[in-house]
């Protein structure tokens, strides 16, 4: 199967999906993003910047864990953990505030704006201002707060200013919402860095395109292990920028099957879930629609509100997904499939005493549905999946279950 | 400015760009005529119901408004300050949908012939179908649309389709705009083009921005249409300032923070109409800059 979108089209569409839905005072600041973007990516002293950032700041290449005792324990294919996990700040998220850090410099801009949801973006946002030098203010709903306390307090420390939102559901398309509110107030002033492949272009593919390195490490590390390519890979989707960062490297590799996890919440009606692209597993309420900028799948009414959605993992507890997800869905290159809150519990602790190593629940997920599949798969399958994410901050919600 | 015959079809003569002048047209040709600021009135429809909105609605021509805005609630109104998110918030809790906003059109236009613009976020238009919009918009009588989170660049059908309908395509200028944009805004915008005073969201503030008369000539340059200024203009003291730089003013928060402290939909009628008179007082008093540039 051929993926015929790799390179964004004009206005950053994959398919028909994405494009640039904006009040007008962002479209200036958008095209400024875009063309800062171009030059910084043909300009060697960038690469060489951000690779330094990456390697001695945030602990890259991450490793590839063979996991002996969970391919064991499931009994099917060969299991490699790609460890985001261990990056500094706790999950993948720091290689593209790094990214996006310098270009905001790059700009001339002094401050940066962020959304959270687990706060894993807000922290590596934090922590990329303070190292260069910048101001941050971060933007989080209240439920998402009381959940992940720990977060809250780590970008307190690192200086970041933390706005809790009461809107709607309180989670993370709330905290949208209003880091785009403080965006286009402050537009000449700050920078917005998004934190997954979602938003008016060129977010999606900016985000990629940090996230990319995932997969490309990924990808000589298994032919180096293996010396042959895998046949599966797993990561969750929440706005999807783990996700398509394993992914990318390997989608002209036809053999490849890839596997997005989304949440399955706890109920299959629309407000119980944040199951965007996988209807076919009976989660209603997805039909493709703008939000916050792009052309998506979107959890919505039949006339046009966005839902409020559900899941026990604050990172992909959201209404919409990655435009270029909705691509590759509908291309059939990517599955999406969903985990409930239930078993995505389930999953973390199976990981913690089969590996000792406690995921963070959004990767909670991807493991979940790679142990409900893996014990069907031959021997000789190699596995690899995304583990995005650690845990601490979920302790909370954890010990409730231990 | 009588609306006491009720013409049944808006058309009317035809504008320098081929289009049928519509009720927005011929209220900015009388207004420019005149030499009067006019006056654009935002209302979030179904705050507290759409009953209401029909007679806040009807209060606000009859006090002066030249154009009514009626704002259709969105869950995720990115452009909006915090007033017109807890309207919208309301709204949504009245049960209120586009089509039912279409529907307080037709009810509307049974009483008035005030130029209505159906003031959206983009999703609730798609996912109703452009066409089918375009369809029933008309059919009930509105005369433009506004699609807050729509720029040119991804609007190329919804404008063919708009103006397929006899329907007013009205676009956002912002300060950040590039000259380039400006041009572009121009050339997709009909009846008029929608200049936002400042960076930001919607929502009331002291002053107007000391760049505007400036960012308002710079507008004046790429377009003959009428301009009309929004976000943060409350006060009369605003649109006395606005007369000699814009065709009108457009207030929103201010009348959407008066139907929310009323204590009945009877006194948010009141209240709304007497904040119109004032500011159509001042906005009489004030001269259009392009009628002053022609006499």
């Amino acid at each position: 199967m051929s993926y015929t979108a790799n390179v964004v089209r004009e206005r950053g569409r994959y398919g028909p999906y994405g494009g640039r839905y904006v009040p007008e005072t962002l479209m200036a600041p958008l095209e400024e993003l875009e063309r800062v973007y171009a030059e910084a990516r043909a300009d060697r002293s960038f690469q060489a910047e951000l690779d330094d950032l990456l390697h001695n700041f945030a602990g890259r290449p991450t490793p590839l864990q063979f996991a002996s005792r969970l391919t064991e324990q499931l009994g099917g294919a060969r299991i490699y953990l790609k460890r985001e996990d261990l990056l500094h700040t706790g999950a993948h998220k720091i290689n593209n505030c790094l990214g996006q850090g310098l270009l905001a410099v790059r700009m001339g801009k002094k401050r940066v704006i962020a959304e959270t949801g687990a706060g894993q973006h807000g922290v590596a946002t934090a922590t990329v201002a303070a190292r260069l030098g910048l101001t941050c203010t971060v933007y989080m709903g209240t439920e998402d707060m009381d959940r992940q306390r720990l977060n809250v307090n780590r970008m307190r420390l690192l200086g970041a200013e933390v706005i809790g939102v009461e809107a709607g559901s309180k989670t993370l398309k709330d905290a949208i919402n209003e880091a785009m509110r403080d965006w286009v107030t402050n537009v000449r002033t700050s920078h917005y860095l998004l934190g997954s492949v979602l938003g008016a272009h060129p977010y999606p593919m900016i985000v990629r395109d940090f996230q990319k390195i995932i997969g490309e490490e990924a990808r000589e590390q298994i032919l180096r292990a293996e010396k042959r390519l895998p046949d599966y890979l797993y990561a969750c989707v929440g706005g999807g920028s783990n996700s398509i960062g394993l992914f990318h490297a390997f989608l002209g590799d036809a053999s490849v099957k890839m596997v997005g996890v989304e949440a399955g919440g706890r109920g299959k009606s629309l407000g119980e879930h944040a199951a965007r692209l996988a209807a076919a597993e009976g989660f209603l309420g997805a039909r493709p629609g703008v939000l916050q900028g792009t052309y998506t799948y979107v959890l919505q009414t039949a006339d046009g509100q966005i839902a409020t959605t559900h899941s026990v993992s604050a990172g992909l507890d959201y209404a919409a997904v990655g435009p270029e997800h909705a691509w590759l869905a509908e291309q059939g290159r990517a599955e999406y499939t969903a985990v409930i809150d239930e078993d995505a519990i389930a999953a973390a602790k199976m990981l913690a005493r089969s590996e000792g190593i406690i995921p963070a629940l959004e990767s909670a997920h991807a493991v979940a549905e790679l142990a409900r599949r893996a014990p069907k798969m031959k021997k000789n399958e190699i596995v690899i999946l995304n583990l995005s994410g650690r845990g601490d901050k979920d302790m909370e919600t954890l010990s409730r279950y231990v | 400015m009588s609306d006491a015959a009720i013409p049944k079809s808006s058309a009317g003569t035809q504008t320098p760009a081929g289009r049928t002048e519509g009720r927005i047209g011929r209220r900015f040709r009388e207004l420019a005529e005149a030499g009067e600021l006019g006056l654009v009135a935002y209302i979030t429809a179904g705050d507290p119901s759409l009953d209401a909105t029909e007679k806040i609605v009807l209060a606000a021509a009859e006090a002066g408004a030249d154009v009514i805005e009626l704002g259709v609630p969105f869950s995720d109104p990115v452009a909006d300050g915090p007033t017109i998110q807890r309207a919208s918030e309301r709204a949504l809790r009245s049960g209120t949908t586009l089509a039912g906003v279409i529907e307080l059109v037709r009810r509307l236009r049974a009483h008035t012939d005030v130029p209505l613009v159906l003031f959206s976020y983009f999703n609730p238009i798609l996912q109703m179908g452009i066409a089918k919009f375009a369809e029933a918009a008309s059919a009930a009588g509105a005369d433009g649309v506004l699609a807050t989170d729509l720029t040119p660049e991804e609007a190329v059908d919804y404008r063919a389709t708009l103006h397929a309908h006899g329907l007013d395509t009205i676009f956002l200028a912002a300060p950040t705009s590039t000259d380039v944009r400006l041009a572009l805004i121009a050339e997709f915008s009909s009846g008029f083009l929608y200049l936002i005073s400042r960076t930001g969201v919607t929502g009331e503030r002291a002053a107007l921005p000391e760049d505007l008369p400036a960012l308002a000539r710079r507008v004046r340059r790429t377009t003959k249409l009428p301009l009309a200024v929004g976000f943060g203009i409350s006060s009369p003291e605003h649109v006395s300032v606005l007369g000699g730089i814009a065709d009108a003013a457009v207030v929103g928060s201010a009348l959407m923070a008066e139907i929310e402290k009323a204590r009945t939909p009877g006194d948010a009628v009141s209240a709304v109409a007497n904040r119109i008179r004032a500011l159509k007082h001042a906005a009489r008093a004030g001269i259009s800059k392009r009628s002053a540039e022609r006499t």
